[in-house]
């Protein structure tokens, strides 16, 4: 399946390269290249690649591009569900996954591929599974292995493997039993000129905290489950038992997850928290413009309104921008054309506003179209579909754990067209 | 006993082995030292010595500085020998690093990488299971062809190992084998046979990879093994799941008969996605069509239905094509729901996604018609993706959305994308010409855009407008004078040639445009685009047919401009035309048909969808989203007119009851094997129970009662307490069988007593539910209800498991009502002789854990 793996910076360089099966020599990645001179922007990379011998499936990711080589018939999306999934076990072990962090880590980092491939096949992505195999690096474990000479490897194998439930390793401990849950929901939103909504949708997920000892089996139940219009589960939830109670029910990973993910149904009416007033204007044949935006609450629920950015990719005739904001920072990058407005949080009784001019190149005609908003806010303590968590059941073990959810709306792709 | 004499064998020639081995390398290293890489001399040789040193901290150092070479893929082969020599170290790490090193040179130095054969034959031996099994997988990925034998050998103990995580690796090893050496297939084949009545989930996946990379064609091989893939398939890793679904997608098609054939009298079976089952059934009914599922292809569409909510993009796509291409048309309606969800992920999956319903929604509009706006653009989707977007929406257009799609495309004519833009123009011309009502709608809001100030948008719609009035020449003089206009600002060859070519053709509605257009162009015949000089030309021959007083001498010249033009294709059309349409002596019957030939009417251009063609691909699959046919495509097959016996599928009753029994058990065992450890063998032993334990609950229902007990007994060891590591896995295994027997109480007390007796043949009600866990709050009931149903019940158990039986309507119930509900006092299992002493330590164990569940409310 996945013949090769190259890492690759935006630079252009390969900095790590990883062959399963017989080695292919790096001159395949050219073929990348030519395509991302091609695409001009990163993001129009496309995904997969034809060459005469091979065929290319990369993804990109923390301004690093995963470049894998296949030779036959595989589903794409396959290799690029893998691929991320390579991609978030760098961030676990490291924190982040980035250029700097896997080349400090080159040793790690290739114990790590050699056991989540074989011959290019998906062996251990479980990241319960993978830790106990090679341990993540920590300051104290590597003292402690220089001293004792013990190594960062693991001799047997991993307990999840042979069980049905591989996600969870056995023998945890803990002296303090917790369970956390964060409910968050993002709304996806285009709003048009006049303020009336396009298109609104909620998107959720659950991530949890888990450190409880033992095998704990947990049930999780909600208010109003019939929220829940479209739903995808973590391995570890029983699907038979949601379909017949609307109970997630499962035997948690070990430590932070993500549960579940889900879509309120877009029947419902979505409630957008907040509203823009904008007038952004150009003059024909002058060489400057009005911006004028304010933002205000609407529909919040009687929460705050925090967080609050406003990007707005301006049109390329742009030089420069010249505004006044009653609240918060603005930036304007004039190479990018990028206006990033930094409002914090919104009191109803001051809007926020941003006024001010803009200076286009002379001569040049004016944009035809206004650039579109893009607003990023966050609601803490509201699921804005109203979904509620009721109670958390816990069998299987005997201690009393410690239970707490979270509740945090955050715009989504939440999109201002004007 | 050959097996006896093989280790003899072995050993003496692992022997052998290190003695060279240590004779080899004191030879050949310092030659290393002389090879070409004198600047990497200095600090390979201290690398060297790290390597030779007695301690194993310095070997580890050296070791990680040289897999950080191979990583950034420096050239470390020179320190091939002194590697090697560490392939025995005790120090694990140093070890693994050793097997990279190893998996890495070995093809470039094959000599030298036979010194270190014996070691991986000995730890193939370990008691340790990793140990076994990353010896093969490094033994196997060692790519040098003397090994082939061993590594046969190898494979084939592997795959009657004890662990099913060794078993595992011995499937990945089957495709390493065939790709070093395909003259083996044969006897790959049999492992594959055996390992694919493998019952672990773990083996499953790989093993599937592997049937499909060495012998896809090979499908009597799966027969015996299809129902017990459909049933283990929910508990597969993600990545086995794939590979399995896409495997039984292709068996489907070639053992079951069409599932579409009721559908057939619609033409695109748009209306019955919306239709109820119940008319469904009507329609079919009416029709007296004697189609009927076959059981096992409704095994394995239901089978698959869960796995759509997997958090994993690739099996949701896997299950979708299933559904798309196996599953009758009405049911294939739920995938796009799941599909849509996969938007909401990285571009990389949602372009692979779009793609795929791009193909779908040409076909069967109906589906993803509730989903229109999902494919909205916003304006920071990257290029590829609004335009896959944009293909899908054109897909979708009909009479009823297209004024809301047309207000939408609006905005995106005016996106500073301007590639998006020029996409979105074509767009509005498809939909103009597939939804008539609104063709004189797009056509005027085309013609607004000629006067736009960005040329690439002005030319594509001058593109566009072109090709819808060739659908409709009627009147539309106004549009071409304007366009006419145009010539004199617009410098895109396509779009200028698209001017040119519509005034020729409607040369008779513009007769006093049309002429002038020709003296200018004839002013700047030289500095055209090919592109445009060929249309030029045509504009002249056609003038010239229809109105040659005014034109006949700038034909002329032009003509003349023509045959000494640079390009041959100039020249040559240049030719063609003077024969055609001046007369001479020589010309002949054809030049009479002048006219009729430059003037005929031209069918309009279909504006056809890009994916049009791409639905002879399977789904979800790399040759569908290349649109061409990758290496190792394997082509769906159509349908069988008649579906091949069915009863191949089904499995002998003889052959499981021999596993039953004790005695089948260790006939299954390996002799050879008695050397492992003590805790190795009971792990086989609840091992093979726990299967018996799935066997029972898909296969066969007269087993059920053996199955019991041996649950039963596996159930009993679990509550003891583990000591030892080996434990920790058993009792793995026995989770897995005790899971089983709760599916299956459930399964039974929810279809009822009556099926639990009777139906207990058909295997799918009962398989259906072996992926179900049943959480301990409901099991006490339900494994009473499980000991009710064997046939020597006790009255007195009667009573109680109707008290319980209550119970379990009480929590039902509050649970429904998501009321905190108080925990009811269980009536405890009273020991009675009549239940098996496993059974009420389960109870107790069970009592226990309620009491302890007494819940504080979330905080909130």
């Amino acid at each position: 399946m996945i013949h090769s793996l190259f890492l690759i910076n935006c630079s252009g360089d390969i900095f790590l390269e990883k062959h399963w099966k017989s080695v292919v020599s790096q001159s395949v990645c050219d073929y990348f290249f030519e395509a991302q001179e091609k695409a001009a922007d990163v993001e129009n990379v496309p995904p997969v690649i034809s060459t005469p011998h091979h065929y290319l499936i990369s993804i990109y990711r923390d301004k690093l591009f995963f470049v894998s080589v296949i030779q036959t018939e595989v589903p794409p999306l396959f290799v690029i569900e893998f691929l991320h999934r390579v991609a978030d076990t760098f961030q676990d072990y490291f924190g982040e996954c980035s250029e700097a962090a896997i080349k400090d880590n080159v040793v790690i980092v290739y114990e790590l591929l050699e056991e989540m491939l074989d011959n290019g096949f998906p062996l251990a992505t479980e990241s319960n599974i993978l830790k106990e195999l090679i341990k993540p690096p920590t300051i104290l474990r590597s003292v402690v292995n220089s001293i004792t000479g013990s190594s960062n490897v693991g001799d047997t194998l991993p307990t999840g493997q042979l069980s049905n439930i591989p996600w969870r390793r056995a023998g945890v401990k803990y002296t303090n039993n917790e369970a956390y849950f964060d409910v968050v929901e993002e709304i996806d939103a285009i709003i048009d000129k006049s303020g009336s909504t396009v298109f609104a949708e909620i998107q959720g997920v659950i991530d949890a905290c888990i450190k409880l000892s033992g095998m704990p089996d947990l049930s999780l139940s909600f208010m109003n489950p019939r929220l829940l219009d479209d739903v995808s589960f973590h391995p570890c939830i029983r699907f038979k038992r949601w379909e017949s109670e609307r109970v997630l029910s499962f035997i948690p990973p070990d430590g932070n997850f993500r549960l579940i993910s889900y879509r309120v149904s877009s029947q419902n009416l979505v409630a957008i928290p907040v509203y823009v007033k904008h007038s952004i204007s150009f003059k024909e044949n002058s060489s400057c413009g009005r911006f004028d935006v304010t933002i205000g609450p609407k529909q919040n629920m009687g929460k705050t309104i925090e967080g609050v950015t406003v990007t707005v990719h301006m049109p390329k005739v742009v030089l420069n921008m010249n505004l006044t904001p009653t609240q918060g920072s603005y930036t304007f990058d004039p190479v990018t054309k990028v206006l990033t407005w930094d409002v914090g949080k919104i009191t109803p009784q001051k809007l926020p506003s941003l006024k001010g001019l803009v200076n286009l190149q002379s001569g040049a005609p004016k944009p035809e179209e206004n650039p579109s908003l893009n607003i990023q806010f966050k609601i803490q303590q509201l699921a804005i579909s109203g979904l509620k968590v009721n109670r958390l059941d816990m069998y299987g073990e005997k201690y009393k754990p410690f239970k707490g959810v979270k509740y945090v709306t955050k715009a989504g792709k939440f999109q201002v067209r004007t | 006993m050959s097996s006896n004499s093989f280790a003899y064998n072995e050993q003496s020639g692992g022997g052998e082995a290190t003695e060279l081995g240590q004779e080899a390398t004191s030879t050949i290293s310092p030659s290393g030292a002389f090879g070409l890489f004198s600047s990497d001399l200095k600090k390979n040789e201290d690398l060297k010595q790290m390597l030779e040193s007695n301690k194993d901290s310095a070997k580890l150092d050296a070791m990680k500085r040289i897999v950080g070479m191979i990583a950034k893929g420096k050239n470390a082969s020179e320190l091939f020998p002194a590697v090697v020599k560490n392939v025995a170290s005790k120090n694990i790490e140093i070890k693994k690093l050793v097997y990279v090193y190893l998996v890495r040179y070995a093809e470039e130095q094959q000599d030298l990488a036979l010194l270190s054969i014996s070691t991986f034959q000995r730890a193939l031996k370990d008691p340790n299971q990793l140990i076994r099994a990353s010896a093969l997988r490094v033994l196997s990925s060692i790519r040098v062809p003397i090994i082939v034998p061993i590594m046969m050998l190898a494979i084939k103990e592997a795959a009657a190992d004890l662990s099913p995580y060794v078993r595992k690796n011995a499937a990945h090893a089957i495709q390493k084998l065939y790709s070093l050496d395909p003259e083996q297939k044969e006897m790959l084949i049999e492992v594959i046979e055996k390992l694919l009545k493998d019952k672990s989930i773990l083996v499953a996946g790989s093993v599937v990879m592997a049937f499909e990379e060495v012998c896809p064609d090979r499908i009597d091989l799966i027969h015996k093994n299809y129902r017990k893939l459909c049933n283990l398939l929910v508990d597969v890793e993600e990545w086995g799941q794939v590979v399995i679904i896409h495997m039984l997608t292709r068996y489907a098609r070639t053992q079951f008969v069409s599932p579409w054939r009721e559908d057939d009298g619609l033409e695109d079976n748009e209306k019955s996605f919306y239709d109820s089952d119940d008319e469904q059934k009507e329609k079919t009914d009416k029709r007296k069509k004697p189609y009927t599922m076959d059981p096992d292809h409704r095994l394995l569409i239901r089978n698959t239905k869960p796995l759509l909510q997997s958090r994993n993009a690739a099996v949701v796509m896997a299950v979708a094509q299933l559904y798309w291409h196996i599953s009758p048309k009405s049911e294939a309606g739920i995938i796009s729901k799941s599909l849509v969800r996969l938007l909401r992920s990285n571009r990389e999956v949602q372009y692979i996604v779009l793609q795929n319903i791009a193909t779908m929604s040409i076909q069967r509009k109906g589906m993803f018609e509730p989903y229109l706006k999902s494919f909205y653009v916003r304006s920071t989707d990257p290029t590829m993706i609004k335009t896959l977007k944009l293909e899908i929406l054109t897909n979708l257009a009909n009479e009823a959305n297209i004024s809301t799609l047309l207000r939408e495309f609006q905005t995106y004519v005016k996106s500073q994308d301007k590639q998006f833009a020029a996409a979105t123009i074509q767009t509005i011309g498809r939909c103009a010409t597939n939804i008539s009502e609104v063709t004189d709608t797009c056509l005027s809001g085309l013609v607004c855009l000629l006067s736009n100030r960005d040329e690439i948008v002005v030319a594509e719609s001058v593109v566009v407008i072109k090709k819808l009035l060739q659908m409709q020449p009627a009147q539309h003089g106004e549009i071409i004078k304007h366009m006419a206009k145009l010539l004199d600002s617009i410098t895109v060859p396509v779009a200028r040639a698209s001017i040119l070519w519509l005034i020729g053709e409607n040369c008779e509605r513009v007769p006093k445009i049309a002429p002038d257009v020709l003296r200018k162009m004839a002013k700047s015949f030289t500095s055209e685009d090919d592109l445009v000089k060929l249309q030029i030309l045509n504009l002249g021959a056609k003038l010239y047919l229809t109105n040659s007083k005014q034109t006949k001498l700038l034909t002329q010249y032009i003509l003349n401009l023509g045959k000494y033009d640079q390009n041959y294709d100039i020249r040559d059309r240049t030719r063609f035309i003077r024969q055609l349409i001046v007369p001479n002596e020589k010309s002949g019957a054809l030049s009479k048909y002048a006219k009729k030939i430059f003037l005929a009417q031209k069918p309009a251009p279909l504006l056809e969808s890009p994916f049009k063609d791409r639905d002879h691909f399977q789904l979800g699959t790399l040759s569908h989203t290349l649109n061409a046919k990758a290496a190792g495509y394997l082509e769906l097959s159509n349908w069988p007119e008649v579906a091949p016996d069915p009863s191949v599928r089904n499995v002998e009753v003889i052959d499981l009851a021999k596993e039953w029994t004790p005695a089948g058990k260790a006939k299954n065992e390996n002799p050879t094997k008695k050397f492992y450890s003590e805790s190795e063998e009971e792990e086989d032993s609840s091992d093979s129970s726990s299967d018996s334990g799935s066997e029972s609950g898909s296969e066969s229902g007269e087993e059920d009662e053996e199955g019991d007990s041996s649950e039963d007994s596996s159930e009993d060891s679990s509550s003891e307490p583990e000591s030892e590591s080996g434990h920790q896995s058993d009792t793995e295994n026995r989770r897995a069988a005790k899971r089983n027997s709760k599916t299956k109480g459930k399964g039974d007390s929810k279809d009822g007593k009556k099926e639990n007796e009777k139906s207990k043949t058909s295997d799918s009600s009962n398989a259906e539910s072996s992926s179900v866990e049943e959480s301990s709050s409901d099991s006490e009931s339900e494994s009473e209800s499980e000991s009710e149903s064997e046939s020597r019940k006790v009255t007195k158990e009667k009573e109680k498991k109707a008290k319980q039986d209550r119970n379990r309507l009480a929590t039902d119930a509050s649970l429904l009502d998501l009321d905190d509900f108080n925990p009811v006092s269980t009536p405890v299992a009273l020991p009675t002789p009549a239940l098996s002493p496993s059974l009420i330590a389960d109870l107790e164990g069970l009592n226990l854990s309620t009491s302890s569940s007494v819940i504080s409310p979330l905080r909130t």
